[in-house]
């Protein structure tokens, strides 16, 4: 047979397939509904948290190479200007910095801020940025005031100089950015009294030699180097896609029920449909063909369809279906878009998952019918 | 041309209510000549017919076809067989009932590699010389019986089959119908083909383009004319 002829009859083949398909429409739309389901659902978890592992990895790339926190009695403690200035003259480290940062309790809204003294000063006394969720909650726009009060109950009134841009969303949505001194007197933080240090390592092969070194010098130091911080990151995404993926395991069974009842059996009208192909010189090969065709129209059109819509769910409508699961629970959402790229791995995966088993579970039971007698088939005996 | 030997086909061979349909048959079938294989119902025409056209293996015995025996063959080359040899009019004619006429009467031709224009012509030659090329478009589901038996033996004869195998063809169809299919059966034989065809109507086995009667009763042959 020369590939002309071999194409040809598979065309036909095919032709014969999808018209097969259109003739039992209705069980065909079915079909495809609750395959694109499956994938949409399995496909959104995979694109939301791949897109928000991406955003994270984004942000963490202006992060510091280490940040160094004093640890007492397993609690977080201030650390003493005197660190700040042994680490930035260590070998091998370009620079440190105190950072002062802390968390302020919004009663009105419920939301926890994240309070923050900026590098370079740019907050100016009674002045704050805030942060794009810090804005939506509190309903605040540029030259609004916002009312504080201290750690020991006196009120501290701030304009809004600014509102940081959604494009900072993730690592900035609850910020709020103080100048140095409103930031002590509402913590009630000593002078000279940092929250940790920043410190910045050019040569990444140094960062885990000088992290060592740093507890050594000081044992009561807890280093965090950015690859750890990536790694947690990481592992809350995993976890909680995890708790996803067990929630549409039911889906999964569903599925899993719906192969099964493809793979248990043939109806009899399509046995004798069958038997009518062999009796009429149809071989085993071409009935199977036209399965494996019907197969993969059914659940490629799905994949497509789910993955798509997944698509469209996760980075045009903001995966508004998964956010409750995927992001956790606070009052002060950050309003996240997560971005392209698309994982190939992971959309190759569950194609392999959803579209491979559909095909055999179409193949198996036909196989069994196809290898018997068309007249057997045609009579209903097999 | 076919050769039957001592066959017999048993349904549920081996249970209880076990059906002997064939029983120890032997029966030249001769190229280019109508055979009528007759007897009343429930006789074994039809499973004769199946075992003659390689639709089912013999229980036992051997079935050859030009000297090749078919009993042993794989089913892949008994479904070429099957599409390249022979043509087949079934009783309850078998059409798909969501597929038009001309979809039906392509069906045999699809696995065959030939361009998918060309088959489409031969399937509409085909319904043209049954006279039913106006009802290509008709799902076979709306045909009437005369017209489906047409459009079954046109689907017969789209790969120009060297034997056709017809199961009571008449049965659907009023007598004029009938002796104008019997005309049909006298022009195929005349392009030298083979004819078997089982039925209990007269018109079909007194018809003058018949050369052989074969009669059966209870899975036996138990009168056979002469060989033409």
């Amino acid at each position: 047979m020369t590939l002309r002829t071999a194409l040809e009859r598979q065309r036909s083949i095919l032709d014969f397939a999808l018209g097969a398909l259109g003739r039992r429409r209705g069980k065909t739309l079915a079909l495809v509904a609750v395959h694109a389901l499956l994938v949409f659902a399995l496909a959104s978890v995979l694109l939301f948290t791949g897109g928000l592992r991406e955003q994270v990895r984004a942000a963490l790339r202006g992060a510091p190479d280490l940040v160094v926190q004093r640890m007492a009695a397993g609690r977080h403690e201030q650390v003493p200007a005197g660190w700040v200035e042994t680490l930035g003259t260590l070998r091998g480290v370009s620079g440190a910095r105190g950072r002062l940062w802390g968390y302020y309790f919004e009663p009105v809204s419920g939301a926890n801020l994240t309070v923050m003294v900026p590098d370079g000063g740019w907050a100016s006394p009674g002045g704050a940025v805030a942060g794009p969720g810090v804005a939506r909650v509190l309903g605040l726009k540029q030259g609004d005031r916002l009312p504080l009060r201290t750690y020991d109950g006196e009120a501290l009134d701030l304009g809004i100089a600014a509102v940081a841009s959604p494009a900072v969303e993730l690592v900035a949505s609850d910020l709020l950015l103080v100048s140095e001194g409103d930031y002590r007197a509402l913590f009630g933080a000593e002078p000279e009294r940092f929250t940790d240090v920043a410190v910045a390592v050019p040569n990444p092969d140094e960062v885990t030699r000088l992290a060592e070194k740093i507890v050594r010098m000081f044992p009561d130091a807890r280093v965090v180097t950015r690859a750890e911080m990536i790694r947690t990151y990481d592992a809350v995404l995993d976890w909680r896609s995890g708790l996803a993926a067990a929630v549409l395991a039911g889906a999964v069974l569903a599925f899993a029920i719906l192969a099964w009842d493809r793979a248990s059996g043939l109806s009899a009208e399509e046995r004798h449909e069958l038997g009518i192909l062999k009796a009429l010189g149809w071989d085993t090969r071409d009935v199977l063909a036209a399965k494996a065709w019907e197969g993969a129209a059914v659940s490629v059109s799905a994949f497509a369809i789910g993955a798509l819509a997944a698509y469209a769910h996760v980075f045009l409508g903001g995966a508004v279906l998964l956010r409750p699961i995927l992001e956790g629970w606070a009052a002060l959402y950050p309003d996240l878009r997560p971005a392209p790229p698309v994982e190939p791995l992971a959309l190759g995966t569950l194609f392999f998952l959803t579209v491979i088993p559909y095909v055999a579970a179409t193949v198996v039971p036909c196989w069994r019918a196809a290898t018997v007698d068309p007249d057997a088939l045609m009579r209903g005996d097999a | 041309m076919i050769q039957l030997r001592e066959v017999t086909k048993v349904f549920d061979e081996g249970r209880p209510g076990a059906l002997v349909a064939v029983d120890r048959v032997t029966l030249e079938v001769a190229g280019g000549a109508v055979t009528v294989l007759v007897g009343p119902s429930g006789s074994g025409k039809t499973t004769l017919l199946t075992l003659l056209g390689a639709m089912a293996r013999p229980t036992e015995g051997r079935i050859f076809l030009d000297g090749r025996e078919l009993t042993s063959l794989p089913e892949r080359f008994l479904a070429a067989l099957r599409r390249r040899t022979f043509g087949f009019v079934f009783q309850q004619f078998h059409l798909v009932p969501a597929l038009s006429a001309l979809e039906n009467v392509m069906l045999p031709a699809l696995p065959s590699g030939a361009p998918r224009r060309d088959v489409e012509a031969r399937a509409r030659a085909a319904l043209a010389r049954l006279g039913v090329e106006d009802r290509a478009g008709v799902r076979a589901g709306r045909l009437s019986g005369g017209e489906a038996q047409r459009v079954a033996l046109a689907r017969a004869l789209v790969d120009d089959p060297k034997v056709i195998v017809a199961d009571e063809p008449t049965a659907h169809l009023d007598s004029a119908r009938a002796r104008a299919l019997m005309e049909i059966v006298r022009g195929l034989k005349a392009e030298g083909r083979t004819v078997v065809v089982a039925s209990h109507d007269p018109i079909v086995y007194a018809a003058d383009c018949v050369d052989r009667v074969v009669r059966m009763r209870d899975g036996r042959i138990v009168a056979a004319g002469a060989e033409p």
